[in-house]
C-alpha cells in the first residue's frame, strides 16, 4: 500500500496536505441551478463512497476526488442522465464497492434476504410466547 | 513515579479479580457464609484499584510527562487543558484502561448497593464480573500497557488529532462506555442466574435498575456522539451508519429490548429464557463493538489507530467470555422452569412483539455492518451503506414505533379488541391528520420514510401521554412518568430525524463580499475572512452577517478553517445558529483564484429536536429508574414494618 | 421450545466471530482496484499541458502499438519517488502517456525538470474526469494497454525498482 491516497486515507480532514492546491471544480461546491436535478444529484452522491476517504460517501467528503466526482455527477443530470445510469457507469469502473447501495448478485442475496428471514424467524420464536388457541369456547 | 504507581495499582486490580473469581467459586460451591461474605469487600477494592489507575493515567497526561510513551504519542504540551484531562482516553491503551475502571467501578457498586438479590446468585454474578475484568486487565498488561515509559523521553508529544480536540471528547467516551460496560452487569446477572438456575420476578427486578442505568448512558452517549459528528465533521449529517456508530446502536437495540424483556419476567414471569440470552447479547454486543472499533478491519470514517494483534486478543476474550455464555445458556436454560405464556393482546404481547422487532433491527445493523467481511471472504469488494439500512431497518423500525404507541394502552393479561381500538382513536386521529397535513402543505415533495415518520411520531406523542389521562397526576408512579417522557422522547427524536430529512435546505455557494445569499428564511451575507489564533491552532474565520427574514435582528456566525500544527491537520469549524424551530449551520471553505470563498450552508428545521428527543429518553429512562429503586425501598420496608407487628 | 434452538445464538457467534478472525488473520486488500482491465480504453481526447508536448487522446492507442497510462501529478509525494522507475521503462523503449492530474503548466514542468521526464506525451486532466472514467483510485497509478486500445494491466501506486521488470514483460506481452 503505497500512495497518495492512502497518505490521504490517514488525513482525511487535512484536504491541503495531500491534495493538489488547484482549486475544485466547478460543481463540486456549488448547485444545479434547477432544484428538482440538484436533489437527484445530491440523493445519488449519499450512496457513493468516496474511493479516496473510504469510510464517507462523496457527498460527506473533502477530497479532491470526492469532489471531482460530485462535479461529474451533476454535469451529467444536467445533461440529462438519469441516476441509474450514472451509477451503472461507476459500477462499471469501480465495481459494486462504489455504491453503498449494494446491487442484488449471488453474494448479496443472503444480505438482502436477511429482513425475511430474521422477520420470520423472530415470528417463529414469538410464537411459543403466546398461549395456544383454547381448543374449548370459553 | 505516578507511572509506576498507576501502573501496580493496575495489577493489584488484577490481582483482586483473580482472588475475587476464586472466592465467588468456591463459596458458590461450598456456600460457607465466610467466603461468601468475602466477596463483596474484595470487588470493592478491585474497584478502587482501578480507579486510582485510571486517576494516575490522568495525572501523567494532565503534567504532559513525556517520559510516559503514551502521552508522548498522543499529547501535547501546547494542548489546552481539558484535552490534556480527556486525552488520557483519546487513544487506545487510555480508552481500554477507562473501559475496565469502569467494569471494575459496576462491579463494586453492585457489592455495595444490591440487596435484593440472593445471595448466592450475588456472588456468583461477582464472579462472572470478575472473569471479564480479569481477561481485560491482561489485555491492558499484557497487549496494551498505557504506563510503559520512552527511553529517551522525547521533548515534546506528538499531538492529539484535532477532530478529537473538541469539548464532545471529554462527555462522549465516558458516557459511552459506562453504557457499554454497565451492559457487563446485566451479563453476570445472567450468568449468575444460570449458575443457580434461579430465574424469576425477584431476579428480574434486581437487574432492572442496573440494565436501566447503563441503557441512559448508552442513550446519552449516542446523542452526544451523533451531535459531535453532526457539527464537527463539517458536512452536516448526523447519523452515516458508519460501522462505528453501528457498533453503539447494536449494544443499545440489545439493551432496550432487555429493558422491555425484564419488565415481562418482573411482572408477568414470563419470557425467561429470553430474558437471559439478551443480557447476554446485550453485552456481546458491547464487546464487539469494542472488537469493531479496536481491531479496526472495518473501513470507518472514525480513524482508529488499527492493530490485528489487540483485534485477536479482544476476539479471543469476546470468543470465550460470550461463546461460554451463550454454551452455559443453552446447556442450563433448558432446566429453568419455562416461564408463563401470554395473549396475543395484551401488555405483554405487544411487549414480545417489541422484542421481535428490536431484535429484527439488532440483526440487520449485524449483518449488514459485518457483510463487507463476508462479502470479502468471498472475494468481492462491497460496501454496505445508508440505502440497506433505512431500507431494511427503516420500515421495521416505523412499525415498531407504531407498537410502541399501542403497547402501553393494552391491559396486562387480556385485552379487548374493541376496547384496545377506542382508546387507540385519539393517536390514529393524531397520525392520520398530521399525515395528510404535512402531505398537503409540505413545500417539498416529502419521502415514503419521512412522511410515515411524520404521521406516527404525532400518533406517538399523543398515545404517550395518554397513560396519564384521566389518572390523578399526583399520585401517578415515578416510572409510569419515566416511560411517558422517554416514549414522547422517541417521538421526538424521529419527528427531528424526519423533518429535517425533508425540509433541510441546502446552499452551495462560491461567495463574495457583500452579496447576501439565501438559505431558508436567512440571508446570510459574507462579509470576509480574518486569521485568528487559538491556544494551538490558527484560523481562518469568516464574518457572516445573518438576518432572518425582511426586518430581523442582524447577528453573526463565524465558521473557521483551522490549521492544526501537532500533528499537522486541517480542520473545518463549523458556525451553528439555533433557533426555535432548527439550525442554520454553516462552513467555510476554499478560495477560489477569482476572490471568491466556498461557503456550505443549510437551514435544517427542527434538526435540533433530534438530540433534545434523545436527551429526553435518557431522562425518561432515569425518572423510571429512580421510581423502580424507589417503590423497592417501600416494598422492604413495608414487609419490614409487617414482620415488626 | 426446541432444544436445538437454544444452540443458534452461539452457532452466530461462532459466524460472526470466524468472519472476524478470517479478516485479522488475513485482512482484505482495501485498494480499489479498477473495473474496467479487460475493457477498451473509455475514448477521450486530453488537451496538451505543458509547451512542447502534445496531449492525449484515446483513437491513438487502436494503432496497434501498446504503451503505458501513467497518472500522475506534481503535487503527489509517491510520483517522485516512481520517476526513476519511469526513466529506466523509456529508456526500455516502452512509450509512455502521461496523465497530470489537478495540476498546473508551471508545476509539471519543474517537477520533469527535477525528475525527469519519461513521457510521450501528457493530457491535462483538470478535473480527474479521464481518470474517474478509468475507475482509477488515486496517483499515481499505471494501465497497460495493448495494440487495439484494450485495458490488460492496472498497477496501484508507485512503481518500485523490482517491479520494473514485471511491467516491461506485460508491456512486451500486450503487443
Amino acid at each position: 500500500m503505497r500512495r497518495a491516497a492512502l497518505l490521504a486515507l490517514l488525513l482525511c480532514a487535512a484536504p491541503a496536505a495531500a491534495d493538489s492546491g488547484l482549486p475544485p471544480a466547478a460543481l463540486a461546491y456549488t448547485q444545479l441551478p434547477d432544484a428538482a436535478q440538484e436533489a437527484k444529484a445530491k440523493a445519488l452522491m449519499e450512496t457513493v463512497r468516496c474511493v479516496v476517504c473510504q469510510g464517507q460517501s462523496i457527498a460527506d467528503s473533502d477530497a479532491d476526488m470526492a469532489g471531482d466526482m460530485r462535479a461529474m455527477i451533476r454535469q451529467r443530470i444536467a445533461a440529462g442522465e438519469t441516476p441509474a445510469q450514472i451509477r451503472k457507469w461507476l459500477i462499471a469502473r469501480y465495481g459494486d464497492y462504489i455504491t453503498y447501495d449494494p446491487p442484488l448478485s449471488a453474494v448479496t442475496l443472503p444480505l438482502w434476504l436477511a429482513p425475511l428471514v430474521l422477520l420470520g424467524l423472530g415470528a417463529w420464536i414469538a410464537r411459543a410466547s403466546f398461549r395456544r388457541r383454547r381448543r374449548t369456547n370459553e | 513515579m505516578t507511572a509506576e504507581a498507576g501502573l501496580a495499582a493496575l495489577w493489584l486490580a488484577a490481582a483482586l479479580a483473580g482472588l475475587q473469581l476464586l472466592l465467588a467459586g468456591l463459596a458458590v460451591k461450598r456456600g460457607e457464609a465466610t467466603l461468601l461474605g468475602a466477596v463483596r469487600p474484595v470487588a470493592i477494592v478491585q474497584g478502587i484499584m482501578a480507579l486510582i489507575a485510571m486517576g494516575a493515567l490522568i495525572a501523567v497526561f494532565c503534567a504532559s510527562d513525556m517520559s510516559v510513551a503514551l502521552v508522548a504519542e498522543n499529547s501535547h504540551s501546547a494542548k489546552p487543558m481539558l484535552y490534556k484531562f480527556a486525552g488520557a482516553w483519546g487513544n487506545h491503551e487510555g480508552s481500554m484502561l477507562l473501559w475496565v475502571t469502569i467494569l471494575g467501578l459496576a462491579g463494586g457498586a453492585v457489592a455495595l448497593f444490591e440487596r435484593r438479590l440472593d445471595e448466592r446468585t450475588l456472588i456468583a454474578t461477582l464472579g462472572g464480573q470478575a472473569a471479564i475484568a480479569l481477561g481485560f486487565y491482561a489485555f491492558l498488561l499484557f497487549a496494551s500497557n498505557p504506563f510503559g515509559r520512552a527511553d529517551p523521553a522525547p521533548p515534546d508529544g506528538a499531538g492529539l488529532n484535532p477532530l478529537l480536540q473538541d469539548p464532545g471528547l471529554a462527555f462522549h467516551p465516558p458516557t459511552l462506555y459506562i453504557g457499554y460496560v454497565g451492559l457487563s452487569v446485566a451479563f453476570s446477572f445472567a450468568i449468575g442466574a444460570l449458575v443457580t438456575r434461579d430465574v424469576g420476578p425477584a431476579f428480574a427486578r434486581a437487574m432492572r435498575p442496573w440494565v436501566l442505568g447503563a441503557w441512559i448512558f448508552l442513550t446519552l452517549g449516542i446523542t452526544a456522539g451523533s451531535y459531535w459528528a453532526y457539527y464537527e465533521l463539517g458536512w452536516g449529517g448526523w447519523w452515516f451508519w458508519d460501522p462505528v456508530e453501528n457498533a453503539s446502536l447494536m449494544p443499545w437495540l440489545a439493551a432496550t429490548a432487555l429493558l422491555h424483556s425484564v419488565t415481562v419476567l418482573a411482572t408477568r414471569d414470563g419470557l425467561r429464557a429470553w430474558t437471559v440470552m439478551l443480557a447476554v447479547v446485550a453485552f456481546s454486543m458491547s464487546m464487539i463493538g469494542t472488537f469493531l472499533v479496536r481491531s479496526g478491519i472495518l473501513t470507518s470514517v472514525h480513524a482508529f489507530a488499527v492493530d490485528p494483534e489487540r483485534g485477536a486478543f479482544i476476539l479471543a476474550l469476546l470468543a470465550i467470555y460470550i461463546g461460554g455464555a451463550l454454551a452455559l445458556f443453552a446447556l442450563r436454560v433448558g432446566t429453568v422452569r419455562a416461564g408463563n405464556t401470554f395473549e396475543f393482546l395484551s401488555r405483554e404481547g405487544g411487549l414480545v412483539i417489541n422484542n421481535l422487532l428490536l431484535s429484527v433491527i439488532l440483526g440487520l445493523v449485524l449483518i449488514g455492518t459485518f457483510y463487507p467481511i463476508v462479502a470479502a471472504a468471498m472475494g468481492t469488494q462491497l460496501s454496505v451503506g445508508p440505502p440497506f439500512f433505512d431500507g431494511t431497518a427503516g420500515p421495521i423500525a416505523l412499525v415498531l414505533v407504531a407498537v410502541m404507541a399501542a403497547g402501553p394502552l393494552l391491559r396486562w393479561r387480556r385485552d379487548d379488541m374493541q376496547a384496545v381500538l377506542e382508546r387507540l382513536m385519539l393517536p390514529i386521529a393524531a397520525t392520520l391528520f398530521a399525515g395528510a397535513g404535512v402531505f398537503v402543505l409540505s413545500s417539498k415533495p416529502v419521502g415514503a420514510l419521512s412522511l410515515a415518520g411524520l404521521a406516527l411520531a404525532a400518533g406517538l406523542a399523543v398515545a404517550s401521554v395518554a397513560p396519564l389521562w384521566k389518572r390523578d397526576l399526583r399520585r401517578a408512579p415515578l416510572f409510569l412518568y419515566g416511560m411517558v417522557v422517554a416514549h414522547l422522547g422517541i417521538a421526538v427524536t424521529l419527528a427531528g430525524m424526519a423533518a429535517s430529512t425533508t425540509w433541510t435546505e441546502e446552499r452551495l455557494v462560491a461567495a463574495r463580499v457583500g452579496e447576501p445569499v439565501q438559505v431558508g428564511p436567512f440571508s446570510v451575507t459574507f462579509e470576509g475572512v480574518n486569521p485568528v489564533l487559538g491556544a494551538n491552532w490558527s484560523a481562518l474565520e469568516a464574518r457572516l452577517a445573518v438576518q432572518r427574514g425582511e426586518d430581523g435582528a442582524t447577528f453573526y456566525l463565524r465558521p473557521q478553517s483551522r490549521f492544526f500544527a501537532n500533528p499537522v491537520t486541517n480542520t473545518s469549524e463549523s458556525a451553528i445558529a439555533t433557533t426555535l424551530d432548527g439550525q442554520l449551520y454553516t462552513v467555510l471553505g476554499q478560495p477560489d483564484n477569482a476572490g471568491r470563498w466556498q461557503l456550505r450552508l443549510w437551514w435544517k428545521p427542527w434538526v435540533t429536536l433530534i438530540w433534545l428527543g434523545g436527551a429526553m429518553v435518557a431522562i425518561g429512562g432515569a425518572l423510571s429508574m429512580l421510581g423502580h429503586i424507589l417503590r423497592e425501598r417501600r416494598a422492604t420496608r413495608r414487609a419490614m414494618e409487617a414482620a415488626w407487628a | 421450545m426446541r432444544r436445538w434452538l437454544l444452540w443458534l445464538p452461539l452457532l452466530a457467534l461462532l459466524v460472526v466471530l470466524g468472519f472476524a478472525a478470517r479478516e485479522l488473520m488475513k485482512p482484505a486488500d482495501r485498494t480499489v482496484y479498477s473495473a474496467m482491465v479487460g475493457q477498451p480504453v473509455p475514448d477521450f481526447a486530453l488537451p496538451p499541458l505543458v509547451p512542447g508536448k502534445p496531449g492525449v487522446a484515446a483513437a491513438e492507442f487502436r494503432a496497434g502499438q501498446p504503451r503505458l497510462i501513467n497518472i500522475f501529478a506534481s503535487w503527489c509525494i509517491p510520483c517522485i519517488a516512481e520517476a526513476p522507475q519511469l526513466m529506466r521503462l523509456k529508456e526500455m523503449g516502452v512509450p509512455i502517456e502521461g496523465i497530470a492530474i489537478r495540476d498546473t503548466p508551471s508545476a509539471v514542468t519543474a517537477f520533469l525538470a527535477r525528475n525527469g521526464d519519461p513521457y510521450r506525451a501528457i493530457g491535462d486532466d483538470k478535473v480527474s474526469r479521464v481518470q474517474l472514467s478509468l475507475g482509477s483510485s488515486g496517483v499515481p497509478e499505471t494501465f497497460i494497454i495493448d495494440g487495439q486500445g484494450k485495458i490488460v494491466k492496472q498497477h496501484v501506486g508507485d512503481i518500485r525498482a523490482d517491479e520494473v521488470d514485471a511491467i516491461y514483460q506485460a508491456w512486451r506481452a500486450a503487443r
